[in-house]
């Protein structure tokens, strides 16, 4: 180490002296179909650390993004719920893998996001990229779990399996933008459903980061859609949108039981907030969450078939 | 644009083409920016609900597949009849379009709703048969009840510079229609340049077309923006050389509201509001008048409805 950096000043010495590096700051975007565009507004906001330091701006998505979102969703729904479970979970296990090698780039984020400590946030990352690993395995195994064979008063097979609702509208939690986020994407789209999400407003960084490793990770594009803004803004379009299947409230906080009265229009399957909510990164952190989260999202089919046919 | 030539008094090949070679070049890269600065007007609530009423009013409700069953054609009039059963003060579309085969299942559907029935004929897509052929095609569609005939151009005939032979089957086809009107179909996207649209445009214009039509649907590029403005510059300058009105029918790739409401800023602009009518206006689409219901919805009730809310066909 020592040896290395006297050798990196004799270079230093010797070389002519390079001109100061221009930083090369990220525009945060929206993610949409697979790709990365502006909102459609143009607009943006900032976003700042819990210090309240300005750390960049992001993208305030309008009701006509939410609209496309659901667009690209409903597109990408019956190529996604039509794979295999085993291929599903596949997927979702390389979505761990290639977040584990961006480690530090969540980690930093955290960090300024929400001001806490270095190991805290590294227990939060950790838990994040373990979450999708828990429901990678979960994608071939919840229809025994949820499903299964009904006795009857008669000469019948009667079974029951799960099939994913369709395109479920997510309100990811405020205060919790990494591992709160996982935890509510990470079922709606193991059992089959595509997602339009809803970012933390004030910390919306993590997710823009979680949209890249989505994109570089053999998820189809258009299965998870990420829009930062303000859920106040997009719910009253989202909830009552006729082609959102279902919604998950986790982080609509004061907006839950307008969204939820909206969604009722359309018969919207609706997930209320649990007591998660509030709690920041911490409330996340159960390592075994069990099928709570997938069964709001899952239609249940049933199928009779005569005996001895 | 000024049009500079006039058109031929008798009807041979060196007329022809003396008169469609005279016409004023079309400048590809204007047309392209012309029609994509239009593409940019702001057509909102209230303007928005009557491009939209006039749109669903102005579509030609097309099923054009090997599979059609006398069922689906049934269903198809239903909803030309009644396109959103929810809301009754939608208006009906502009005419059902189907093969020839098909025009009797159209016809008994849709007594008593003054809905016009086109029918494909001249051996729809490609153009390729007999004379004779064509004519028995359209003879039949006319005689199963079709009010309006959609002919094929033989583009084969006009790209090697057989303007007459072109010429003298639309004559004839429309002859063959009697009181059916006849729209041509120029096929654009087989006719590689605008300058050739303009000349097609003329050449079927001349030979008696009561509308022209951009595409089959089975071709790729089908009605583009440019293409169409090229078409109604022709309708345009047709009027003012002779004070007729001809028709223009885009079709093909027009799926969405928003594309449809460009197309009638087209329309608007270049050839003027007395085309914005059913009469000398229709779109050519299947897909699209869901998307127009739907946008109707969102703007009656303030919320999204969703495409399984619609029949599919």
């Amino acid at each position: 180490m020592a040896e290395q950096r006297t050798s990196a000043k004799k270079a230093a010495r010797t070389a002519p002296k390079a001109p100061a590096r221009l930083a090369v700051r990220k525009t945060y975007k929206l993610y949409l179909g697979g790709g990365f565009p502006r909102s459609e507004s143009g607009r943006s906001y900032p976003v700042t650390s819990a210090d309240g330091d300005h750390l960049a701006n992001a993208s305030l998505a309008s009701r006509k993004d939410a609209r496309d979102a659901v667009t690209a969703a409903r597109k990408a729904f019956s190529g996604w719920s039509g794979r295999t479970a085993y291929n599903r979970g596949q997927v979702l296990y390389r979505v761990a893998e290639v977040m584990e090698g961006r480690r530090a780039q969540f980690t930093d984020q955290l960090v300024a996001a929400q001001g806490v400590e270095r190991s805290e946030a590294d227990t939060s990352v950790s838990a994040a990229i373990d979450r999708w690993g828990y429901y990678a395995g979960w994608t071939d195994k919840f229809a025994q779990v949820i499903g299964g064979s009904n006795p009857v008063a008669g000469p019948y097979h009667n079974h029951s399996s799960p099939e994913p609702t369709g395109v479920v509208a997510v309100f990811a939690p405020q205060d919790a933008p990494l591992l709160g986020l996982t935890s509510v994407l990470a079922p709606v789209v193991a059992t089959g459903n595509t997602a339009v999400v809803v970012t933390s407003e004030e910390a919306p960084l993590p997710a823009v980061d979680l949209a890249e490793v989505l994109a570089t990770s053999d998820v189809p594009g258009g299965v998870v859609n990420l829009l930062t803004g303000r859920a106040g803004e997009i719910g009253p379009h989202l909830a009552p949108h006729g082609d959102v299947d279902a919604l998950d409230l986790a982080g609509a906080g004061e907006h839950a039981t307008a969204f939820e009265e909206a969604a009722a229009e359309t018969l919207t399957r609706v997930l209320r907030p649990g007591p998660e909510a509030g709690g920041g990164e911490r409330a996340w952190l159960d390592p075994d969450p069990g099928t709570s989260r997938m069964s709001p999202f899952l239609e249940t089919k049933t199928v009779w078939h005569p005996i001895g046919v | 644009m000024p049009n500079t030539a006039s058109a031929p008094e008798a009807v041979t090949e060196r007329g022809l083409r003396a008169f469609l070679h005279g016409l004023p070049a079309v400048d590809e890269v204007g047309a392209a920016a012309r029609a994509q600065d239009l593409a940019t007007r702001s057509v909102k609530t209230t303007a928005k609900a009557r491009a939209i009423d006039l749109a669903v009013s102005m579509v030609d409700l097309t099923t054009l597949e090997g599979a059609d069953t006398p069922g689906k054609v049934r269903a198809l009039c239903a909803k030309a009849a009644l396109p959103d059963p929810e809301d009754r003060t939608v208006p009906t579309v502009g005419a059902v379009c189907v093969y020839p085969d098909r025009v009797g299942t159209a016809v008994e559907a849709l007594r008593g709703t003054g809905i016009g029935i086109a029918s494909v004929a001249t051996a729809f897509p490609s153009g390729r048969a007999p004379l004779e052929a064509k004519l028995a095609d359209t003879r039949a569609a006319v005689a199963a009840g079709a009010s309006e005939i959609d002919m094929v151009i033989d583009r084969g005939a006009f790209l090697a510079g057989d303007h007459l032979k072109v010429y003298e089957e639309i004559a004839a086809v429309k002859e063959a229609c009697g009181g059916a009107h006849l729209k041509v179909i120029l096929e654009t996207g087989e006719l590689a340049t605008l300058d050739n649209v303009r000349r097609a445009s003329h050449l079927a214009i001349l030979a008696g077309a009561d509308f022209i039509k951009t595409s089959t649907g089975k071709v790729s590029p089908a009605s583009t923006p440019p293409v169409l403005l090229v078409m109604l510059q022709a309708v345009r300058d047709h009027h003012r050389d002779t004070g007729r009105r001809i028709g223009v029918k885009p079709a093909g790739g027009i799926r969405t509201t928003k594309d449809a409401i460009r197309n009638l800023v087209l329309v608007d602009e270049i050839a003027g509001p007395d085309w914005l009518t059913p009469d000398l206006f229709r779109i050519g689409a299947s897909s699209l008048l869901n998307d127009l219901l739907m946008q109707r919805t969102r703007l009656s009730t303030g919320v999204y409805p969703g495409p399984d809310h619609y029949t599919q066909d």
